[in-house]
């Protein structure tokens, strides 16, 4: 690792005041992302400015349908919450499938979104659920936040504080874990609100997460998996790497929908 | 540099370390504690876990200066002078090691685990529970089985708290 300068912010002005002097600052959150990229001398950040004793950026609030998750809130955080799983349980049993237990202690929906990874998780429930992200800033819409392979809308000082989404009647996640590192290989979040079904796939577009049409379309007759039959999806924008082909992948988005829609209707 | 201090087995310790130390090299080349291990760069194995203020955490993914504050448990902490832990009696006990590199973190892992399922803990669990934690020898089983009974006698310990293991 090259060398760094750590600074601890009390508060989300202190932190964004802290990464302004710096010379090539980053926010450091649960750290599970950025500090094994910097082991690996893939992220030289100047300075690092650690967001995970803010208090303002942390727990989950629930009134009614409306659910607001704080930035610095842990997987594990997420995934424990009772009262969030009576409300939206899929996002609680995404959060309980991320990684491993030690990785869920430290790392944070906030990290996690901020990075989009192609293969997270979270990206497919946030564009799925159509949540509102929040910054220091302002509001953006999931479907303008997620820009690219490893790209958002962030500017470099912003500071994600929270998420929020309204719960739908029924939402479900399903992912194919990479055998070896969990990361989605695909996942598919599928959910069914008021205004439609939103359906977002997480691990196997060339661009990142990504809405799908096709499978938005059939489970908008009927939020079943039989209507799923004989659906495909094309292979075009799809990634191909080591561990699997566009066209594997193609027939994974609808597989993956499938259980997503059954785990859904419970 | 930085100027750390944490609770580290129950002792206070503190120290001046380059920003960009990892936790785990605070343990083993400052404190001289070298019970808990690197076995990969990728964040992946598992044999660094220790606890940070209660919860498992790869120390091998964590500047010790963001760990300044806090309450660090590592495999060094838990014996109670010759008497071994509940956890580490079951790995002698069940053959949960061959050539130990893993044991520290795996014994870290069990102990976190053991105490967020109070209700006990059944195989598949225990396996699903151990995806952060990679054993190159035993091929998980007496691992598993170790922390399986000592799962069990710790919610007996523990007056009945503790409903039975499944
Ligand atoms: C072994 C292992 C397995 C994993 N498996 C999975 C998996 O199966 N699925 C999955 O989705 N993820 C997985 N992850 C990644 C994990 O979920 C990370 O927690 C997450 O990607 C990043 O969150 P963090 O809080 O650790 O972010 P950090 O590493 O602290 O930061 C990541 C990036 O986000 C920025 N950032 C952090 N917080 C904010 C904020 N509030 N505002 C603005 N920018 C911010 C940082 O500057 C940095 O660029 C895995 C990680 C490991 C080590
Ligand atoms: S050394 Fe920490 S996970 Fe391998
Ligand atoms: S006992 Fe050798 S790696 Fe687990």
């Amino acid at each position: 690792m090259y060398s760094t300068n750590y600074h601890r912010a009390s508060s989300v002005a202190d932190a964004v005041k802290l990464l302004k002097k710096a010379d090539d600052g980053k926010f450091v959150s649960g750290g599970m992302t950025l500090i094994p990229a910097m082991k690996t001398r893939l992220a030289a950040p100047s300075d690092l400015v650690d967001l995970r004793h803010v208090p303002e950026l942390k727990g989950v609030k629930i009134s009614g349908k409306t659910v607001t998750i704080g930035a610095a809130t842990t997987h594990a955080e997420v995934a424990a919450n009772a009262k969030l799983a009576s409300v939206c349980p899929a996002i609680c049993n995404l959060a309980a499938h991320i990684g491993d237990p030690h990785v869920r202690h430290m790392g944070t929906i906030g990290g996690s979104i901020a990075n989009n990874d192609p293969a997270a998780d979270y990206p497919a429930a946030l564009l799925a659920l159509g949540a509102t992200i929040f910054t220091n800033k302002r509001e953006i819409a999931a479907d303008k936040f997620f820009t690219g392979l490893f790209e958002t809308a962030l500017k470099d000082d912003e500071v994600i504080t929270a998420v929020a989404f309204t719960a739908p009647a029924k939402c479900g996640y399903a992912k194919f874990p990479n055998p070896a590192s969990r990361y989605a290989m695909t996942g598919v979040f599928v959910a069914k609100a008021k205004d439609g079904v939103r359906v977002a796939v997480t691990g196997a577009g060339e661009d990142g997460v990504f809405r799908s049409k096709e499978i938005e379309a059939a489970l908008s007759k009927k939020f079943d998996a039989s209507a799923l039959e004989g659906v495909s999806v094309s292979a075009g924008t799809l990634m191909s790497d080591i561990h699997a082909n566009a066209e594997y992948r193609a027939n994974l988005v609808v597989v993956m929908a499938k259980r997503a829609v059954a785990s859904a209707n419970g | 540099m930085s100027q750390v201090e944490m609770v580290v087995n129950g002792r206070k310790v503190s120290g001046t370390v380059e920003d960009r130390t990892l936790l785990v090299h605070y343990l083993r080349e400052h404190l001289g504690m070298t019970g808990t291990h690197v076995g990969c760069d990728t964040s992946q194995c598992g044999a660094c876990v220790v606890h940070m203020d209660g919860k498992a955490v790869k120390s091998c993914s964590i500047l010790a200066a963001q760990a300044s504050g806090s309450d660090i448990v590592t495999i060094e902490g838990l014996a109670n002078g010759a008497d071994l832990h509940p956890v580490q009696a079951a790995f002698r006990e069940h053959h949960g090691l061959q050539c130990g590199f893993c044991t520290p973190g795996m014994i870290m892992a069990a102990t976190d685990m053991i105490a967020r399922h109070p209700e006990g803990l059944d195989e598949k669990t225990v396996r699903a529970e151990l995806e952060g934690n990679i054993c190159r020898c035993t091929g998980y089983h007496n691992i598993v089985k170790a922390i399986l009974a000592a799962s069990k006698a710790m919610g007996k310990a523990g007056k009945g708290k503790t409903k039975k293991a499944a």
